[in-house]
């Protein structure tokens, strides 16, 4: 059994400085019913890490949180050394410059061409002139493979596109970290695989390292150095892709293997059903 | 009722009433909050005039098509009314006061919360279910900054100017039909308008009053647009608020403006 499951020592490059740390974190959106519960992970600087789990366990909330977009009721978030939620707004938005964001369908500028969401940035916090930013914006969108559509709307794109176009956007000012909202949701094989063999190769060829929210198992398995498995607001498993190829945990293993039933319950939490429908003798 | 009906029923109440004074509490401090974030609206003047461009410029067809034609009954209906009593010449003083006191900040105000007001809400509403905010938060821009202010701003630029049209179209539209169809003299109605009509109060309150409801309809706009739930059902219910709102707070801020303006005249 390779899999590790609630030990935080499992990392295979513990001795780099993590980029991401996240220490008995617990949040809620309503105070009486906490969406994480003590989440402990490290994301070691120049990796793809995947956070996993099915809709509504808290992924996405940790990704919130490590974008400071929602603060934590205990514990602790570091990213690249700095608790972000004691950060005030000026140096929250200064961290946030070294940061880019995939959001789930991209969430590009839609009165913005092509070229003008990617050099956003660009004329937001720099004093490039028009001719560097033109330059620059058609580096970024060649590395996506998307330099052809610097004049088209977003309207104009695929979904595929779309996820590409916010991608090279999010790279716009090379940042150290990117955090990624489930990027393979709602994509065609072809441009799934497109955006998969993006993130790893960017994260390679920038330096930089990655999170990666999903819930794409497969994808998943070929592009990242390491998982965390996140059910009911708890990690409970995690590991490299050999590792979890190979487990044979209950959770992991149903996930990988998509099936229906095991513990992640088919059945919604209900009375019983022979109660529900009268069918016992009065 | 029951004691337990009626304890339901209070708890509705008290929920009803402390949600309002929440969502006042917030709006109230998002005002704050537009006015702290306003000067990127002044140093970066070309997101401001795109603004203009789009609540003010295209809005200038259904408020000087609405102007002329309210010009026009105006004529017909004014010019009826006053003939019963000898007054008929008076036609150019009447409506020239109806519209610049009151029916050109009015009806404009009205109609820009229908056109602009409700565009702008969707706009920031749509941006938000869609994450754009969110984006651009985690780009280190505010979106007060960069999208609210912006709106906020242009939207009260552009009412005054679109009120002083409506009035002028509507003057024309009296003029067409009391001088060239009813045969009022052309002389008389512009010699009385002039007479009758003073830059100050008549005209420089109606601005004052376009400004009043330029700055009411605008923020209502933002607010509902940037409050608004995330779905569609979210934004189509904060559109319609803001409409709804927008017109209501334009009528009760004309009353009391109007107490105020013209009780010394009256």
């Amino acid at each position: 059994m390779t899999i590790v499951a609630n030990q935080s020592d499992a990392l295979p490059t513990a001795a780099v400085p993590n980029a991401v740390e996240l220490a008995g974190v617990t949040f809620g959106y309503d105070r009486g019913r906490p969406v994480l519960k003590g989440i402990d992970l490290e994301i070691p600087r120049g990796k793809v890490v995947a956070i996993m789990g099915g809709s509504g366990c808290g992924k996405t909330t940790i990704l919130r949180l490590i974008g400071a977009q929602l603060r934590q009721q205990a514990g602790s978030v570091l990213v690249d050394g700095q608790s972000v939620g004691d950060l005030d707004r000026a140096g929250l938005f200064a961290l946030r410059r070294r940061i880019g964001m995939l959001f789930q369908f991209g969430a590009l500028f839609t009165d913005m061409s092509v070229f003008e969401n990617v050099a956003f940035q660009m004329r937001e916090h720099t004093d490039l002139d028009d001719e560097m930013i033109r330059d620059l914006v058609l580096l970024k969108l060649h590395a996506v493979g998307l330099r052809g559509t610097s004049a088209l709307m977003p309207a104009e794109l695929s979904g595929g596109m779309a996820r590409r176009v916010a991608l090279a956007r999010a790279i716009a000012l090379d940042p150290m970290l990117i955090l990624y909202d489930e990027p393979f949701a709602g994509l065609d094989p072809i441009s799934l695989g497109i955006v998969g063999q993006l993130i790893r190769k960017l994260n390679d060829a920038l330096g930089i390292t990655s999170v990666v929210v999903t819930h794409d198992v497969y994808e998943s398995l070929k592009i990242v150095d390491y998982m965390y498995f996140v059910s009911e607001g708890q990690i409970i498993a995690r590991g490299t892709p050999d590792e979890v190829r190979d487990s044979d945990d209950p959770f992991v293993r149903q996930f990988v293997d998509g099936a229906p039933d095991g513990p992640v319950p088919f059945h919604y939490p209900a009375p019983a059903y022979a109660d529900e429908l009268s069918l016992h003798a009065r | 009722m029951p004691a337990s009906g009626l304890i339901n029923v209070l708890r509705r109440i008290g929920a009803v009433t402390t949600g309002v004074i929440g969502r006042l509490g917030f709006a109230a401090r998002f005002f704050v909050a537009v006015l702290v974030h306003s000067p990127t609206a002044f140093f970066r003047p070309q997101l401001t005039i795109r603004e203009i461009y789009s609540a003010g410029v295209l809005s200038l067809v259904v408020i000087m098509v609405s102007g002329l034609f309210v010009g026009m009954v105006l004529g017909l209906q004014g010019y009826d009314t006053l003939n019963r009593y000898g007054s008929g010449d008076s036609l150019g003083v009447f409506v020239g006061l109806s519209l610049v006191r009151e029916l050109g900040p009015v009806v404009a105000g009205l109609l820009f919360a229908s056109r602009a007001g409700s565009a702008i809400t969707a706009e920031i509403g749509l941006m938000k279910t869609t994450e754009q905010l969110a984006a651009m938060e985690m780009m280190a821009v505010d979106p007060l900054a960069r999208i609210v202010a912006p709106r906020f701003w242009g939207g009260v630029v552009s009412m005054p100017m679109l009120a002083a049209l409506f009035s002028v179209m509507g003057v024309f539209g009296a003029y067409v039909v009391g001088v060239r169809l009813i045969g009022v003299d052309s002389g008389t109605f512009w010699g009385n308008m002039r007479a009758g009509i003073d830059f100050w109060p008549d005209v420089t309150n109606g601005i004052i009053k376009s400004i009043v409801f330029g700055i009411a309809v605008s923020f209502i706009a933002v607010f509902e647009g940037y409050d608004a739930q995330p779905t569609a059902a979210g934004v189509s219910a904060a559109t319609t608020r803001t409409v709804v709102i927008g017109s209501l707070a334009i009528l009760a801020l004309d009353f009391v403006l109007t107490v105020f303006m013209f009780r010394g005249t009256a």
